[in-house]
């Protein structure tokens, strides 16, 4: 799998799944990779570093992918010092749990903002470079809890069954100009996410994974590095599951 | 601008986004029929000719923009 000369955008690139498919597709040779991150920029700075040492140009943009504002200039920003946009992975999410009696409007509203909407305004923007080169590919980072829901993630749950609706329609409005729209839809991945479950959650979670252990985020980048190229030419509109068998 | 300037550049953009050439593009060519458009085209004409006239193109307004003719003359009467 080659991405050589290609220009890859991973929003929430600088920790977990993120980091990983940012560094999955240095390896795999893409001449330039750019991550956005919220706020940690150590750790930004170090993914960096890890995709330098792989051979990439590399860049970190510091935004909020809930500003749509930001998320238009970011886009802008990567086609004017790069040339050109290949591939776009809507990656960056946050989850707040609870109850959904218990669930604060704000919070609610972050997750959507966020995991959705932030994947929303993206697509929009990266949709004109990618319709004027005729080439495309966009990979929404979704979730097993949308397509099985989860007891106190509502609104996380609520915000990944949408990116699910979202892949579709674009995959279905964009693919007479070469642009293909796919979901990862990763399950129980060790990262900081899922590292503060409690050990009797964890055991109960691993009882309902076929394959018996919690996955890693190289697995799903792998799937994402899959669908972001020539590799999936004639495979838009898909969820492809990283899961274990936790939910077939 | 005059009219005329207006349907250089026009013609120039029309050019540029569908890839045909700017003596095939007549004041009543209708961007679908006779240039070969398809509906992101004409987001994508219309969103180019915002841009390039400062205006904005609601789209109800978009809707009724068929013809190379209609584009001028939509932008004649809304340029500022």
């Amino acid at each position: 799998m080659s991405f050589k000369d290609k220009v890859v955008l991973v929003t929430g690139g600088s920790r977990g799944i993120g980091r990983s498919i940012a560094v999955g597709f240095a390896k795999a040779g893409a001449s330039t990779v750019v991550i956005s991150y919220a706020g940690n920029e150590a750790a930004a700075q170090e993914t960096v570093g890890l995709l330098q040492a792989a051979g990439a140009k590399a860049e970190a943009l510091k935004f909020d992918v809930s500003d749509a504002i930001a998320c238009a200039n970011a886009i802008e920003g990567v086609v004017k010092t790069h040339g050109r946009l290949d591939v776009l992975v809507n990656n960056a999410g946050m989850a707040v749990d609870g109850l959904v009696m218990r669930v604060k409007d704000d919070d609610w509203d972050k997750q959507l903002d966020t995991n959705l909407k932030g994947a929303f305004a993206l697509i929009r923007a990266a949709s004109r470079p990618m319709m004027k080169q005729r080439s495309g590919a966009i990979v929404n980072v979704t979730s097993v809890v949308g397509e099985m829901g989860n007891v106190g993630q509502a609104a996380y749950s609520a915000s990944k069954a949408g990116l699910i609706g979202l892949t579709k329609s674009v995959a279905r409005e964009l693919s007479s100009r070469n642009i293909r729209v796919n979901a990862v839809s990763p399950g129980f991945i060790g990262t900081d996410m899922t590292s503060h479950l409690s050990d009797e959650l964890r055991q109960k979670m691993l009882e309902g994974i076929p394959l018996g252990r919690l996955g890693n985020p190289e697995e799903v980048a792998q799937a994402v590095l899959f669908l972001s190229g020539d590799a999936s030419s004639y495979i838009t509109g898909e969820v492809l599951r990283v899961n274990g068998g936790m939910y077939m | 601008m005059s009219t005329s300037a207006i349907e250089t550049k026009v013609k120039g953009i029309i050019a540029d986004q569908l890839g045909v050439g700017e003596d095939e593009i007549k004041v009543e060519s209708s961007f679908i029929e006779d240039l070969g458009a398809d509906s992101l085209d004409i987001v994508e004409l219309v969103m180019a000719m915002e841009e390039e006239f400062e205006v904005e193109i609601p789209d109800e307004e978009a809707e009724n923009i068929k013809t190379v003719g209609d584009a001028i003359n939509y932008i004649t009467n809304h340029k500022k």
